[in-house]
C-alpha cells in the first residue's frame, strides 16, 4: 500500500522536507530544507532520553562509512532533546563518536513540521529531496530494510 | 490534449520557479482508545463512560512561502490523567502565514522559544496533555546573516472546552534578538573563536482582579544571553550562559509578594571524538511567570526552568521518583560524562565500550530577612541572591552504566541509581516521611537472534531506605506509642520486561513490576494500603513505515508521568488501551 500510494500522491504534491530554520550541534544555523548534500539523506528524529533512538543511530554508526561507500548516503541526526537535557546531546554525540549532521530541535518545530508523532521516526529522502520511505520505530533489524530501500535509490 | 499539457507544463514550471518548494502537504494523526476495569486493590476506578478516546490530527500545507495548518482535536471523553477541561471535539490550533529568508509571519496559533526558554517558550506536551501556545501574531526577521529579530503577541491557550479553544486572562508580549557575531563581519567568519548574543523582553498584562491588593498590571521580563565555543585541533570547548530578571510579580505561586525575581544558567562543555563533558549550574528565586497570576501547576506558564538533572528512561527510575524544577526557588548543578574506550583496546574488546557518569543536586536557596520588614509597605518578603544555596537539599542523583556489546548479537548495559528526593518540598507522594533515599541497579540484555528476530530483558531492582514512625495502638481504654522501623513510601520494588522484536513489523512485550512484600514493613503498608501487588502489562505492536498500531494490557501504577522535567499525575487503572499513529 505504503509504496504505491505514495507514488501516486507525488505526482500530485511532492512530498519533500519542512523547510525550518533550525541551529546545528555547533551552533550554526541550518534550513531544513536546504541540506545541501549530493546523494540520498536519511533524517533521523532521536532525543537522548530515548533507548530505542539511541540503539538505531548506535548500529548504522557501526555501518555507516560502508553505506555512505556504498550509496553517497548522509546521515542528519535531529535531535528533539529541549532546554533540560539539550546540553547532553553534544556530550551523548562525541562521547559516541558519531559523524552525522546532528540538528537541533528544542522547541519540536521541525518534529510538528514533518508530522511525527514519536520518536525514534526515521525519513529517507532521494537525490532530488524527496520523501521516499519512512519508519516509525526501531528494532534490531531495521536498519536492513533501510538500507534496501537506500540502494533501491542508488540502482535506479 | 496537446495544450492541456502544455498548461500543466507551465502551470508546474510557475509553481516551481515560485518558491523553493512547491505545493506540499504532511500532518499526522493520533489516536488512543482506552477501555477501564474497576481495580479495587489498586484503587483504580472505571470511568462511568467505561471507554474513553482522544485523538488528534494535524494538517500543515505549503504553497511558495504560503503555509497554513491547523490541528483537530477530539474527546470523548478525555483518557485517564489528562486534564479535566478538556472535552469535545474541535480545532485546536490554526494559523495562515507567509515565509521567506528574510521575513516569516505567523498569524493565528503558533509555538516559540526566546533563548533557553526561561524569559518565553510557547510548546506542546501531548503526551502530557500540555499545550501553551500562543494565539495572536508573530514576526520574525532576518536582515542579514547572522541576525534574527523576533516579535510575538498573543494570548495563551489555557484549555479546550466543548471543543473550543479557551484563552488565558492576561496577553503575552515579546521581543527576541540575536546575533552570531563572527556572520555579521566577514573577518571573524574562520576565527576560532564563535560568539553568539541574545537578548529578550517579555511583558505580560492582567488586569487587577484583587480588591485588597494594587497589583501590577504590566509585569515586565527581560535579560541577555551569550554563547561561547572555542574550536581547539581535535577538540571543541563551549560556554554559554543566560541572564533573566523578572519584574514585581505578586502571584498565587509566591504568596502575592513584591519580590523580583531572577533565573541564571551557565553551561560548560567539551568533546572530542569518544569523549564528552557536560557541566552546568542554575540558579532561580520567585521565577514562575504565569498570564494569569492566579493559575498554578502547569497552567499557563509563559516560561520554561528546565530541570537540571537526567531524564532516565527504566521505567522505576524514571516514574517512581522524578524532579521537577522549583520554580519559587532552587540552586541546582549536574555534571556527565562519557566516555567510549575504543575498538581493540584493552577496555573496548572487539567492539568498543561506552562509561556514563552523571551527577545532579538541587538545593533551597537563602531567603535573607535581616534588613526586610515583611510588614512595611513594599511588600518584600525577603532578599534572595544569584547562587546562594542553603543547606537544604531538595535532590541528588548519581547514576552509571556501562555498556559493553560482546559479541555481534549480544550486548549488556549495567546501570546503578542511587536518588535521593526531599518529599517534604518536592512532594511527588503522599505516603513518605521526609528525605526518600533509592539505590536503584539494572541489567538489560540484547540478544539478536537473527537478523529479524531479537530479544531485549530487563531486570530493575530497587532498595528504599527506612524511617522510624512512631504507632499509637488502643486496646480498650490503654494506648501504647512505640517506634516502628519502616520501609519508606510504599517500600521496595523489582521489575522484570521482556521484549521480542520482529523486524520491521511486530513487537511482544511482557511486564511486571512487582511491590515486595517484605519483612519490615512499609509508610503506606501501615496506613492501610495495599503491598504484594503485581503490576503485570503486555503489549503487543504492528509497524509499517509510518504507521503504528499498539496494543497493551494490564494494570498502571498511579503517579507522576513526566516527559522532559514537566510532572502530571496519573491514577492507578486497569484496562485495555489501544494506540494508532500515522503520518503522511
Amino acid at each position: 500500500m505504503g509504496a504505491s500510494a505514495q507514488e501516486n500522491h507525488g505526482k500530485l504534491l511532492d512530498k519533500k522536507v519542512a523547510s525550518v530554520q533550525l541551529k546545528d550541534v555547533e551552533g550554526n544555523r541550518v534550513n531544513t530544507a536546504e541540506l545541501g548534500f549530493d546523494g540520498p539523506v536519511i533524517i533521523s528524529f532521536w532525543a537522548t532520553w530515548c533507548s530505542p533512538c539511541k540503539r538505531e543511530l548506535n548500529t548504522i554508526h557501526d555501518v555507516y562509512p560502508d553505506w555512505q561507500d556504498a550509496t553517497g548516503v548522509n546521515l542528519v541526526a535531529v535531535s528533539i532533546d529541549d532546554e533540560k537535557t539539550k546540553n547532553s546531546v553534544p556530550m551523548y554525540v562525541n562521547g559516541k563518536g558519531w559523524d552525522y549532521l546532528v540538528l537541533m530541535d528544542p522547541n519540536g518545530d521541525f518534529k510538528r513540521a514533518m508530522g511525527v508523532n514519536n520518536v525514534p521516526h526515521t525519513f529517507l529522502l532521494d537525490t532530488e529531496g524527496n520523501i521516499v520511505y519512512s519508519h516509525n520505530n526501531y528494532a534490531p533489524g531495521d536498519e536492513h530494510e533501510l538500507y534496501e530501500e537506500l540502494k533501491k535509490l542508488v540502482t535506479k | 490534449m496537446k495544450k492541456l499539457a502544455i498548461c500543466v507544463f507551465t502551470v508546474t514550471i510557475s509553481l516551481a520557479g515560485f518558491g523553493q518548494n512547491k505545493a506540499s502537504i504532511t500532518g499526522n494523526v493520533e489516536s488512543t482508545f482506552q477501555y477501564l476495569n474497576q481495580d479495587s486493590l489498586i484503587g483504580a476506578d472505571q470511568p462511568a463512560e467505561k471507554g474513553l478516546l482522544n485523538t488528534y490530527m494535524n494538517v500543515f500545507a505549503t504553497y511558495g512561502g504560503f503555509k497554513a495548518g491547523m490541528r483537530f482535536e477530539s474527546y470523548l471523553p478525555r483518557i485517564q490523567g489528562y486534564p479535566n477541561r478538556f472535552d469535545g471535539t474541535g480545532i485546536g490550533m490554526r494559523y495562515v502565514g507567509y515565509a521567506n529568508d528574510f521575513v516569516d509571519v505567523t498569524v493565528g496559533s503558533f509555538y516559540e522559544q526566546f533563548g533557553s526558554g526561561m524569559a518565553l517558550r510557547a510548546y506542546e506536551d501531548r503526551s502530557l496533555g500540555y499545550d501553551s501556545m500562543l494565539d495572536g501574531v508573530r514576526l520574525i526577521v532576518r536582515p542579514t546573516k547572522g541576525v534574527t529579530v523576533k516579535g510575538v503577541y498573543g494570548y495563551q491557550r489555557l484549555s479546550f472546552q466543548s471543543g473550543k479553544i479557551v484563552h488565558s486572562d492576561g496577553i503575552v508580549r515579546g521581543f527576541d534578538g540575536e546575533v552570531n557575531i563572527n556572520s555579521l563581519f566577514k573577518k571573524l567568519g574562520d576565527k576560532r573563536l564563535d560568539v553568539t548574543l541574545g537578548g529578550s523582553f517579555v511583558s505580560k498584562y492582567q488586569k487587577d482582579n484583587n480588591e485588597e491588593l494594587i497589583l501590577p498590571e504590566n509585569v515586565g521580563l527581560y535579560g541577555g544571553r551569550a554563547d561561547l565555543a572555542y574550536r581547539l585541533k581535535k577538540s571543541r570547548l563551549t560556554l554559554g550562559g543566560e541572564y533573566i530578571i523578572k519584574e514585581q510579580d505578586p502571584s498565587a505561586d509566591n504568596g502575592y509578594i513584591y519580590n523580583y525575581g531572577h533565573a541564571a544558567l551557565l553551561n560548560f562543555g567539551y568533546t572530542r571524538k569518544g569523549l564528552g563533558v557536560m557541566v552546568s549550574a542554575k540558579s532561580v528565586d520567585n521565577m514562575s511567570y504565569r498570564s494569569d497570576r492566579s493559575k498554578e501547576l502547569t497552567d499557563l506558564l509563559i516560561n520554561y526552568l528546565p530541570a537540571m538533572n537526567k531524564t532516565h528512561t527504566y521505567n522505576l527510575v524514571a516514574s517512581l521518583y522524578p524532579y521537577a524544577t522549583q520554580p519559587t526557588g532552587e540552586i541546582a548543578y549536574q555534571a556527565e560524562i562519557l566516555y567510549t574506550a575504543k575498538r581493540k583496546s584493552w577496555l573496548g574488546g572487539k567492539y568498543g565500550t561506552s562509561f556514563n557518569l552523571n551527577f545532579s543536586t538541587a538545593y533551597k536557596p537563602l531567603q535573607h530577612t535581616s534588613n526586610i520588614n515583611p510588614l512595611d509597605s513594599t511588600g518584600v518578603a525577603y532578599e534572595g541572591r544569584v547562587f546562594d544555596q542553603s543547606d537544604s537539599l531538595l535532590w541528588r542523583d548519581i547514576n552509571f552504566n556501562i555498556y559493553k556489546k560482546f559479541t555481534k548479537n549480544l550486548n549488556v548495559r549495567l546501570s546503578y541509581f542511587n536518588i535521593t528526593l526531599n518529599n517534604d518540598v518536592a512532594k511527588v507522594t503522599g505516603d513518605a516521611h521526609g528525605y526518600i533515599n533509592t539505590n536503584v541497579g539494572v541489567v538489560e540484555i540484547g540478544y539478536k537472534i537473527n537478523n529479524k528476530h531479537s530479544l531485549r530483558l530487563e531486570i530493575q531492582g530497587m532498595l528504599i531506605n527506612k524511617v522510624q514512625e512512631d504507632v499509637t495502638e488502643i486496646h480498650g481504654s490503654d494506648t501504647t506509642t512505640t517506634s516502628h522501623t519502616l520501609r519508606n513510601d510504599k517500600g521496595n520494588w523489582i521489575t522484570g520486561l521482556l521484549e521480542y522484536n520482529i523486524s520491521p513489523h511486530w513487537f511482544f512485550s511482557v511486564m511486571d513490576q512487582y511491590n515486595i512484600k517484605g519483612s519490615i514493613q512499609s509508610v503506606a503498608e501501615v496506613a492501610g494500603q495495599p503491598t504484594g501487588v503485581h503490576y503485570y502489562y503486555v503489549s503487543c505492536g504492528y509497524i509499517r513505515e509510518a504507521t503504528r498500531i499498539s496494543v497493551g494490557y494490564g494494570r498502571q501504577r498511579e503517579g507522576l508521568f513526566c516527559v522532559g522535567g514537566v510532572c502530571r499525575n496519573v491514577p492507578a487503572s486497569n484496562g485495555l488501551t489501544i494506540s494508532f499513529t500515522h503520518s503522511f
